[in-house]
């Protein structure tokens, strides 16, 4: 088969067909993951709220968005409750102070405020440092079973009670403002 | 290489070599080095060791076996990087990281490129940054050890606290300007003490070693930047003479800007370099994450130095426009 | 010629990486671990080996003029289908490469094999080349992937090798260049030797 000559017609017919038959593929495997990707979404979250939480057996109820003074974006509750009492909650919480831009953490605390667990949901900490966050806070510089509420809540450097990242001050202080929000924003859900 | 060729034409055949210059420059660094021994004693020695000895190892070896060109560590650059490269850290670092820190200020920074002479970056300053960014536990230090005079009374030990420069940047009280002059603060060892590495550079001038463009526009640059930074708000900015007295801006002034290898060849051209770098200095300082910024500027502006030779021509000998 | 001397040619002879340069961007920004680096490399293989069929088998359809963007367009749908894969059944994946999966479209290599290779060439000779080049990119950004992760954090595809952290510019983007730079430095050198 000889090669088509590049005339108006030709070149016209030959994109349209090939736009056309790419965007059915595309429209196909849109359609195909679709649901797959919702799921996978969903399981991300739910699988964060799940191990940030201190009753494993209770049921997360639907979502209640807090605004809190100075904080434009709202920070998202998802509160956990047995046999229809509120137990605790897992907090979307997140602060845009980090040394890299925003960070996106999980935060599970029960009714008083004290903190179960936490998981970092979206960092571009720098790797080796601030990226340590995901454990540090579990490890030397515990936070888990501790209160914003009871406790001050920043690095030692500032007169807090908790290590910050070895090198990495910036993202701990973002971390922890990110918790104190949350605290702050279950608190205001409380009292409603 | 017998000759340096350190100026634009015309030239001027002289004894100078590169071993006197290098030898000259060893010794104006003395000074720097008995008054950080004085406050910081043996760990500071031994770090200093350490860092000649593997700089002279490191430039032999590749030498030999991989560039396979004359022998080149007599000529005395890789005991002045050694050297460099040692003040820039802190008396506490693991001697083994100081040893990666030459490898890799010889190796990618110095023989990667051919050896002395063709290295674009100031091989101390590649194997500081290296360091800073690659441990940054042990060199980017919150807490410095702290100066401890030898023939102080009290014996206490490993004493740590913060330095000027980081006071500076996340608050705190000043320690007064004096400290800062005769080296009583903390930081890394070579740094301490302005006295001592200006009277390293007054010896470096007189045997005409450097001139004095670049250290004055260096210092100048940063001192005026930094002084209407000040006037505008004194409440944020400090005084600039703390910015010029503290951290690494005298070292980087006299010894490491004026490297003659990464640094323009005309006076103008000094000139220039030296403004970049000292304006660079106090924008990292001042609105940059980390408190230091001397080696960042001083690499920067070593970049630029084939642009600015290319731009501040001489013109030719005897001829008129 | 026969499949196995294209496959060979595309993972010494053309290395994308090591002997042409191409696609410098996603082989310095993935590398930051040997398994990022490999998924990476996986990824671009079956982007190339699909559009390089596709492109070989319809070379004869389109006129000279409009050639990249019809090239383009087979690209950039093969990839498309490859993320929203990507992110259904392999999220772990999604969130470690984030944007560089959808920038395999702008992947010089890419475009590079379709404009070099496949519109000149029947289609198994091109699905053979898509797999040389395929693999060679892969081979290359494993190894410095490798390399950056037991110097970076000591580790290799996750395995600690020694305690403690390594030497932490090597996870950072300088360290990809120095690394990089070495290893061509290397390659080249050998290259010469056999000469």
């Amino acid at each position: 088969m000889a090669k088509l000559e590049s005339s108006i017609k030709n070149m016209v017919m030959s994109l349209t067909f090939v736009s056309l038959i790419a965007s059915a593929l595309l429209a196909g495997a849109y359609a195909l993951t679709k649901e797959p990707i919702e799921k996978a979404k969903q399981d991300n979250t739910t699988n964060a709220i799940k191990e940030v939480l201190p009753d494993k057996d209770c049921q997360v109820g639907d979502i209640v968005e807090i605004k809190l003074d100075g904080y434009e974006t709202p920070f998202i509750i998802h509160p956990a409750t047995k046999n229809g009492e509120l137990t605790g909650a897992a907090i979307e919480t997140y602060c845009t102070e980090g040394y890299g831009g925003t960070l996106k953490v999980m935060v599970g605390m029960d009714n008083e405020g004290t903190i179960s667990n936490y998981s970092i949901l979206e960092t571009s900490e720098t790797p080796g440092l601030g990226a340590k966050a995901g454990e540090w806070f579990k490890a030397k510089g515990d936070i888990r079973g501790k209160n914003p509420g009871k406790i001050n809540f920043t690095v030692k450097k500032d007169g807090g009670d908790i290590d910050a990242i070895t090198a990495s001050t910036i993202t701990s202080r973002a971390f922890l403002k990110s918790v104190q929000c949350a605290f702050d924003a279950f608190k205001q859900y409380q009292n409603k | 290489m017998a000759l340096l060729t350190v100026s634009g034409s015309p030239h001027v055949h002289s004894t100078m070599t590169t071993q006197k210059i290098m030898w000259g420059v060893v010794i104006a660094l003395l000074p720097a080095f008995l008054v950080a021994i004085y406050f910081f004693g043996i760990p500071a020695l031994m770090v200093t060791l350490v860092s000649v000895a593997s700089c002279m190892f490191f430039e032999w070896l590749i030498g030999k076996y991989l560039l396979k060109t004359p022998n080149t560590v007599t000529d005395g650059s890789a005991v002045i990087t050694g050297m460099l490269l040692a003040f820039n850290l802190p008396s506490s670092v693991p001697l083994w990281m100081v040893i990666i820190g030459a490898l890799v200020a010889m190796g990618v920074g110095k023989m990667t490129f051919g050896g002395l002479g063709k290295n674009p970056f100031n091989p101390a300053l590649v194997g500081r940054v290296f360091m800073f960014l690659s441990f940054p536990t042990a060199v980017a230090l919150s807490e410095w050890p702290m100066p401890n005079p030898l023939f102080a009374s009290s014996v206490t030990d490993a004493l740590t606290g913060s330095t000027t420069l980081s006071l500076i940047a996340h608050g705190g009280e000043l320690p007064p300007i004096s400290d800062l002059l005769l080296g009583a603060t903390g930081g890394s060892f070579g740094e301490i003490s302005a006295i001592a590495i200006l009277l390293g550079g007054i010896y470096m001038l007189c045997r005409k070693i450097i001139t004095w463009h670049i250290p004055v526009a260096f210092l100048g640059s940063a001192l005026i930047f930094a002084g209407i930074l000040w006037l505008i708000d004194p409440t944020q900015f400090v005084n600039p003479l703390y910015h010029l007295l503290a951290g690494g801006m005298m070292l980087g002034a006299v010894f490491m800007a004026t490297d003659m290898v990464t640094s323009p060849v005309t006076h103008k051209g000094q000139l220039i370099f030296g403004a970049g770098c000292g304006i660079l200095t106090i924008i990292f300082r001042c609105f940059g994450p980390m408190p230091e910024g001397v080696s960042f500027a001083i690499l920067i502006m070593n970049a630029v130095t084939p642009l600015i030779n290319k731009f501040v021509k001489t013109d030719k000998f005897g001829y008129k426009k | 010629m026969n499949g196995l001397k294209i496959i060979i040619n595309g993972i010494i002879k053309e290395n994308p990486t090591f002997a042409l340069l191409l696609g410098m961007c996603p082989t310095l920004a993935t590398t930051t671990s040997a398994s990022n680096g490999m998924a990476m490399g996986l990824c671009t293989m079956f982007v190339l080996m699909c559009s390089n069929m596709a492109i070989s088998a319809i070379k004869n359809l389109v006129p000279d003029k409009v050639r990249i963007p019809v090239f383009i367009v087979v690209i950039a749908a093969f990839v498309s289908i490859l993320q929203l894969v990507i992110k259904a059944y392999l999220p772990a994946l999604d969130s470690s490469l984030g944007i560089f999966i959808p920038l395999i479209v702008v992947n010089c290599i890419i475009l590079g094999r379709a404009e070099a290779f496949a519109s000149k060439h029947n289609v198994s000779d091109s699905l053979f080349d898509g797999i040389g080049i395929g693999l060679g990119f892969t081979l290359a950004l494993t190894l410095l992937g490798s390399l950056r992760e037991i110097l970076g954090a000591g580790s290799i595809f996750g395995l600690k090798l020694f305690s403690g952290d390594g030497m932490l510019l090597f996870i950072l983007p300088p360290g990809a260049f120095i690394v990089l730079g070495y290893l061509i430095a290397i390659v080249n050198n050998i290259k010469e030797k056999k000469k």
